[in-house]
């Protein structure tokens, strides 16, 4: 059974926010007892999918929650925004380098770097995804 | 938006990344780099990122196309100091970083640039023509 | 929730009898772990769940335990007395029975003092609040259990992966035994830290008592040498065995660019001379061991 303790929302709109977004994640991290190398890959996990909503969503929200599972403590980002979608979700999780889609390695290095990944996406749908990282987990 | 100084050390361009970046400022420094590299003639790089808890891929990927343009312009890139939870980070990501070569320290790297450095021709050579 | 105020005020005013009752109740349950339990401390306890009960009572609050906000305060005490039962060394039947044991002295007084319709009523709410409570000591137990294991396990890690510096510059890191995920992540930080902490820029993995290395761990060694790339110093892994080399080509990993020799001595002498050393004999005569000279 899975319950939230406390979530907590900020509006994305600009690259200096991706900066705020890094800060907040790696505070609740901190706060949630997280590993150095746990932090690290949440916060920047969390850079890459901030950075994705400035450049291709127009600016969005992202939502971050504490979460407990039985004796586990995890920490969910949501990140929604109305931009345009993504057409082709497969192509844009594979890392696009040469692919000239521009997401680059954002949307699949997010996925590589949590325990949880979930995306909802579709043109003229705006797009949400959703990781989560659980304390003490590979 | 901040301004990251640059040091000239003799032929050598020192670099410490202090602050958490954003995107315009990290743009700026991979631009004034760029200048910098042709404007003092330098041989060599050294970014020191010791101070950066958090490098995603677009600061990699700024560290890499630095690293590809100062090549262009003949000089080496040394990234130093990556802590371990960044450089795990980097590799889970899939970040490579081809072409940026790496010291544990600025101390190392200044080393290794000394020893790359050393068979070019000296850079004063071309003053004399003008 | 029916009007609970006269439960709450019958049982405020029978505090001290329903509270030494209980505490009875479970000192005959408890006999055998007397030392354990200080008279006072269980009586303080039991002291401050009835006032908490009763609070929560008179306030007729019809939520669930568990779960609601008003509830938090209960739940605290409940998870430390639970919690300090699990370290101590109760059982979760004897740490249940903390909440349990109450049924029966306040059933007692009720009882006398209550019309029947009344009682039905209240003694059905206390069940359900009770049970829920009861319940709650076996999960916070479980959970004060696990921290006490994990933490365990944490140390045992550490314990199992140590990392040796061979000489100035160059490190060493045996493994022995199985590699599971877990265990060759903490291998993976302590070697990186590590290079950090001492400067090297050579770090050796022998793999010589390792029995099986299947894909997963192969890809773990290779992410920890990419890392130490990344930061600036280079791995060498030894003690490759002819069924484990055998093992990684038919798995198809990329080992190409990664350094790697049979035997940790060979390691080391191509570690020695990645720094700059080299092994020297002493003139002939000389009776004392050899040392690497400068």
């Amino acid at each position: 059974m899975r319950s939230t303790i406390k979530s907590e929302s900020l509006p994305v709109r600009g690259s200096g926010e991706v900066v705020s977004v890094r800060h907040l994640v790696r505070r609740w991290a901190v706060e949630l007892g997280f590993t150095i190398v746990e932090q690290t890959k949440i916060v920047t996990a969390a850079s890459e999918l901030a950075r994705n909503m400035v450049d291709y969503g127009r600016g969005g929200t992202m939502t971050i929650e504490a979460l407990e599972e039985g004796p586990r403590k995890g920490l969910r980002l949501i990140f929604e925004d109305q931009g345009p979608g993504i057409p082709d979700i497969e192509m844009a999780l594979r890392d696009g380098f040469t692919s000239g889609s521009g997401m680059g390695l954002g949307l699949g290095g997010a996925r590589r770097l949590s325990n949880e990944f979930e995306i909802r996406s579709a043109p003229g749908e705006g797009t949400r995804v959703a990781i989560t990282r659980w304390k003490g987990a590979a | 938006m901040e301004r990251i100084p640059i040091l000239k050390m003799g032929r050598f361009l020192l670099v410490s990344i202090q602050v958490d970046m954003d995107d315009r400022t990290a743009m700026s420094l991979q631009d004034d780099l760029t200048a910098r590299i042709v404007k003092d003639r330098a041989k060599g790089v050294l970014i020191d990122i010791s101070s950066l808890d958090v490098v995603d891929s677009f600061i990699g990927r700024m560290l890499a196309n630095t690293a590809a343009m100062a090549h262009i312009l003949d000089a080496e890139t040394i990234v130093v100091g990556m802590q371990p939870s960044v450089a795990i980070t980097l590799v889970e990501l899939g970040l490579s970083l081809k072409g940026v070569r790496s010291a544990l320290n600025v101390e190392r790297g200044m080393e290794l640039l000394r020893t790359i450095v050393q068979d070019d021709p000296e850079p004063d050579a071309l003053d004399d023509q003008e | 929730m029916a009007d609970q105020s006269r439960t709450g005020e019958v049982l405020r005013r029978h505090e001290q009898e329903v509270v030494a009752a209980w505490v009875r109740m479970q000192e005959q349950n408890l006999s055998l772990r007397n030392n354990l339990l200080k008279a006072g401390e269980l009586e303080e306890q039991c002291r401050s769940f009835l006032r908490l009960l009763l609070t929560m009572i008179e306030a007729g609050s019809a939520e669930d335990p568990v779960t609601s906000q008003s509830w938090t305060p209960m739940r605290e005490l409940v998870s430390d007395i639970s919690r300090s039962r699990a370290r101590q060394g109760f059982t979760p039947t004897e740490t249940a029975m903390f909440v349990f044991s109450l049924k029966q002295p306040v059933f007692d007084v009720l009882r006398r003092e209550l019309s029947s319709e009344e009682l039905a009523d209240a003694v059905w709410r206390l069940t359900l609040a009770l049970d829920a409570l009861g319940l709650y000591t076996t999960e916070t137990y479980q959970k004060g259990r696990e921290e006490i294991i994990n933490r365990q396990q944490q140390e045992l890690l550490e314990l199992s992966t140590p990392v040796v510096q061979l000489w100035r510059g160059v490190l060493a890191l045996p493994l022995i035994g199985t590699l599971d995920s877990a265990r060759t992540q903490v291998v993976m930080e302590s070697l990186l830290q590590a290079i950090v902490d001492t400067g090297s820029a050579i770090a050796i993995i022998d793999i010589t008592g390792v029995p099986v290395v299947d894909t997963l761990v192969a890809q773990h060694l290779l992410k920890t040498v990419a890392a130490a790339r990344l930061m600036g110093a280079d791995c060498i892994i030894s003690g490759i065995r002819p069924q484990i080399a055998q093992t990684i080509v038919h798995l198809g990993v990329e080992i190409n660019d990664v350094l790697t020799k049979a035997t940790l001595a060979d390691a080391f002498a191509i570690a020695l001379s990645r720094v700059g050393l080299t092994v020297a004999r002493k003139p002939a005569g000389a009776a004392r061991p050899q040392t690497a000279a400068e």
